[in-house]
């Protein structure tokens, strides 16, 4: 893992934020917000409620609008207006706080819509994939079954693998575990912490701050639309720099009291592949 | 046992002629029902857009047609246009047309509420998945449209059936008008042929509009 984020460092940048902002009427949501995303980094964002944080990762797809500033997918700017807006999309996988599969699909024709008829691909190679990822995930046997017959974790883990069979290179995850009963976290949370052990790219807003700590190659503090801190997340999880991390973090105190075993063991099973 | 005057049905071609009227009826009702589905679909569309005038528009369409008695609208179209535009409609024309005016505005609100009902982040997921707007409404919005709408237009479509029952107003020669002729003509030898023939008439319409209602319940129960 320390190989691969020392490798990531001298590469260009997969994604570039330059002073995004995001108003909404009068309220300006996001301000001036700067990022630099490497390949194979996982940034996780945390931040109050309502600091803006969901809508930046909207911005990143263009599910909404900005109003300043500009992202750019290596040199590709993504905007509302991109004329290839449908192809720059499928290059970022996004997984959703609700539940949004389509009600009317079955868990395989959910997986199997967008690779075969918005990127042409054939669909008997496409199913043999999805099927191999629902295997991994051991939900092969749900494969014909649809959406409101599956619990609220089993739907976030198909809707992670429905992003996945497009290819994306950078997946965005916003509160996918928000809505989700708490034994239901950990199913979910697993199936990411695999995926960023494969190097993948993601941009993760959680609430979930034991995970954050174990996933994280860069934590992203925002607040009031802004990014206040960013660093490791061991630095920024024991020293925040700034006060207002520092009280946000104080809102987690009794969950991160517990959170000492559990972040050990999590740390070391994210670190086990390097070790087998 | 009273007379309930239903030996008229068995005279001559009676039972024959009533079931001719009760298949210009439907008739009219299913052509009228698959003009309203293709044109209330458009419609619907059209008021989920934000755009003033196409609101404003289909609102006045959707209003004039539940204020105006569907009778002066049948009234209007097939004696009316013959004099101001020398249009010589034939009443079974002017049905269609009222029914469809009719149907379209109705079915129109009925894909605009099921339109609406679709959550946004349906939309949502399909563009992220790098879905055209096209592809979106194609393979995510219009599937989940019409299992909501089938049901609800099931309804509409009874009613439509029922109501074709005016048409006979303007001329047409549909199933209540047989039941009069029949009558009429039956006056002396059978009086009560009022009773038994328009007993058969109720049960014609029912026997015409239960199938729909239960397909509609099959439905509901099926697609939740």
């Amino acid at each position: 893992m320390e190989k691969r984020t020392a490798e990531a460092n001298i590469m260009e940048p997969i994604l570039t934020v330059n002073s995004l902002t995001k108003r909404f009427g009068d309220l300006t949501v996001l301000d001036g917000i700067n990022l630099k995303v490497r390949e194979g980094e996982v940034i996780v964002i945390v931040g109050p409620s309502g600091c803006g944080k969901s809508t930046f990762l909207r911005c990143l797809n263009a599910l909404e609008d900005i109003q300043g500033g500009e992202i750019r997918l290596r040199g590709e700017t993504i905007s509302r207006d991109s004329k290839d807006l449908t192809k720059l999309r499928q290059k970022i996988g996004m997984v959703f706080q609700s539940y949004e599969l389509f009600p009317h699909l079955n868990v395989l024709d959910n997986i199997l819509l967008a690779p075969t008829k918005v990127q042409k691909r054939d669909r008997e190679e496409v199913k043999k994939e999805a099927m191999a990822l629902l295997a991994r995930i051991g939900l092969e046997s749900k494969a014909e079954s649809f959406p409101r017959q599956l619990s609220g974790g089993q739907k976030q883990r198909v809707a992670i693998i429905r992003a996945l069979c497009m290819h994306p290179e950078v997946m965005l995850f916003d509160e996918v575990t928000a809505a989700l009963d708490p034994e239901m976290v950990r199913e979910v949370l697993d199936v990411i912490l695999e995926l960023a052990n494969q190097g993948r790219t993601m941009l993760i807003v959680t609430h979930e701050m034991q995970f954050a700590r174990a996933i994280a190659d860069r934590v992203v503090f925002i607040n009031e639309g802004r990014i206040w801190e960013e660093g490791k997340p061991d630095r920024f999880f024991d020293d925040p720099k700034t006060e207002r991390a520092k009280q946000f973090l104080q809102t987690f105190t009794f969950e991160r009291k517990r959170a000492e075993e559990g972040t050990s063991r999590l740390a070391s099973e994210s670190c086990a592949p390097d070790a087998g | 046992m009273p007379d309930l005057g239903l030996n008229v049905l068995f005279k001559g071609k009676n039972l024959t002629r009533l079931l001719g009227g009760l298949g210009v009826a439907l008739q009219i009702s299913l052509l009228s029902v698959g003009i309203s589905i293709v044109l209330g679909i458009l419609l619907g569309v059209l008021m989920t857009w934000k755009n003033p005038v196409s609101r404003v528009l289909t609102r006045l369409w959707l209003e004039t047609v539940r204020i105006m008695p569907q009778m002066v609208l049948l009234f209007l179209v097939y004696f009316g246009t013959t004099r101001v535009f020398g249009w010589n409609l034939s009443g079974e024309m002017s049905a269609v047309i009222v029914f469809s005016f009719w149907g379209a505005a109705e079915m129109g609100d009925l894909v605009r509420g099921a339109l609406l009902s679709i959550p946004a982040h349906q939309y949502e997921s399909a563009a992220a998945l790098g879905m055209s707007g096209a592809q979106t409404y194609r393979y995510i919005i219009l599937p989940q449209t019409v299992r909501r709408l089938i049901p609800l237009s099931m309804n509409l479509i009874t009613r439509m059936i029922k109501t074709t029952s005016l048409v006979l107003m303007i001329g047409v020669v549909e199933v209540l008008k047989v039941s009069q002729q029949i009558i009429e003509a039956n006056r002396m030898s059978s009086p009560n042929a009022a009773f038994g023939v328009y007993l058969t008439v109720f049960f014609l319409y029912f026997i015409a509009c239960w199938p729909i209602s239960v397909l509609a319940g099959y439905l509901e129960k099926r697609w939740k």
